[in-house]
């Protein structure tokens, strides 16, 4: 399924991987700089954390890691995604790794295995490796000098990107997937409940991270919304991507339509960004590009025109 | 949309969320990394300024806010176009 990628109408240009590099402006903190001593790294390589994170559960975190994970690494990437939702691990599903995964997060920063033994590599796609969250409910498994072993680490390693997918709530968990990051998407539905969420969460990210604390640039926020409906939308029934914007004040980094190709992907264990007949893997491919720091406008967002007829009596 | 629905004029429901939220995610922006008797503080404040004015609960403001060395509590207030003293004000005791 991947290789096809490259050939076909996947709208965005694959190849040039070299050149998105070059004009990516964001530029990533050399990792090194943290960490000298012994272990000091050439500062040539660069690792970019990225955290995915919401606040409120079941607005699509996991799908958005899966596919922006894919969407690196089919870029050429180094990626790395790790589930930090411990207890709760259901990234392996959605990338469709599940009865791969012998060691996880928890081994690794147990010393229990090493993290070369603990990463799945995907099938798809070989530069992108799984990291699955444990199953214990050990609420304190997860430690924050654990947590920085294995990111250094995955830097040494020479990853271009750690994507962290955060549980939900505001709990240790998610308080840890956020705090080494770079950048953080924050995963959105354009509806009360997740927008004031999210907010909360901006409010931790802006407070309750290595940068933030530090005191240099904090961290780079991102808007991603999902489970959008521009029919609905344009008949008022919809905060818009403008009102979303508005409110939380943001940039938008993606916006991804409502549609039952979600739950086909995760019924498969294929992450959705690999369905090359969805509006929303094109959405998600459009998301990638902006991370990557070029700019390209929003699609989906405006519902068809309908004829006169149709708007008089519906439809 | 069909054609009755020109006739019938509401306020979209998408509109009165984005309101909702523009205030709600001023308010607990404003209290953030505040004291935390800020809430309390804003409750009774309503009290004693409702005992002389007809307020709304959304007329009062508390903003706390850090600027360099110093913090600074800003309570504003916004009174009704007409205030109406109201005549069942409790004498102070």
């Amino acid at each position: 399924m991947t290789e096809a990628t490259s050939e076909t109408d996947l709208v965005l240009d694959v190849t040039s991987d070299e050149a998105s590099v070059a004009v990516a402006p964001p530029r990533p903190v050399e990792r090194t700089r943290a960490s000298e001593g012994p272990t000091a790294r050439p500062a040539t390589r660069t690792t970019e954390i990225i955290v995915v994170t919401s606040g409120k559960g079941g607005v699509g975190k996991t799908t958005t890691s899966a596919s922006l994970a894919c969407g690196l690494a089919r870029r050429g990437k180094r990626v790395a995604v790790i589930d930090f939702d411990i207890g709760l691990r259901n990234l392996d599903l959605v990338m469709g790794c599940e009865r791969r995964v012998v060691y996880d997060f928890v081994n690794v920063i147990n010393g229990d295995c090493t993290l070369k033994q603990a990463l799945i590599k995907d099938k798809r796609i070989d530069t992108l490796f799984v990291l699955a969250a444990s199953q214990t409910r050990d609420k304190d498994a997860l430690s924050a000098e654990g947590v920085r072993r294995v990111l250094d680490d995955l830097a040494a390693d020479g990853f271009d990107y750690i994507i962290c997918d955060s549980p939900a709530g505001i709990e240790k968990g998610a308080h840890l997937a956020m705090y080494y990051a770079d950048r953080a998407v924050v995963v959105v539905n354009p509806e009360v409940s997740s927008v004031r969420d999210s907010d909360r969460i901006l409010g931790l990210l802006a407070s309750k991270t290595q940068r933030a604390e530090k005191g240099d640039r904090g961290i780079t926020e991102h808007l991603l919304l999902t489970r959008y409906s521009p029919r609905r939308v344009a008949t008022g029934e919809m905060m818009s991507v403008g009102d979303v914007k508005e409110i939380l004040g943001l940039d938008v980094v993606g916006v991804i339509p409502e549609s039952p190709d979600v739950l086909t992907a995760s019924n498969a264990g294929t992450p959705v960004i690999l369905n090359e007949q969805s509006d929303v893997a094109r959405a998600y491919d459009d998301a990638v590009t902006r991370l990557l720091g070029e700019s390209v406008p929003l699609r989906f967002i405006d519902e068809p025109k309908k004829g006169l007829f149709a708007r008089m009596f519906g439809g | 949309m069909d054609l009755l629905s020109i006739f019938r004029r509401r306020p979209s429901s998408a509109n009165v969320a984005k309101e909702r939220l523009r205030i709600i995610v001023a308010q607990e922006r404003s209290t953030r990394g505040g004291p935390d008797y800020l809430p309390v503080l804003r409750s009774e404040l309503l009290h004693v300024i409702r005992k002389y004015v007809n307020v709304d609960v959304e007329a009062i403001q508390v903003n706390f806010e850090r600027d360099g060395g110093h913090e600074v509590l800003e309570l504003s207030v916004a009174l009704p176009e007409r205030p109406v003293v109201s005549s069942s004000v409790p004498e102070p005791a």
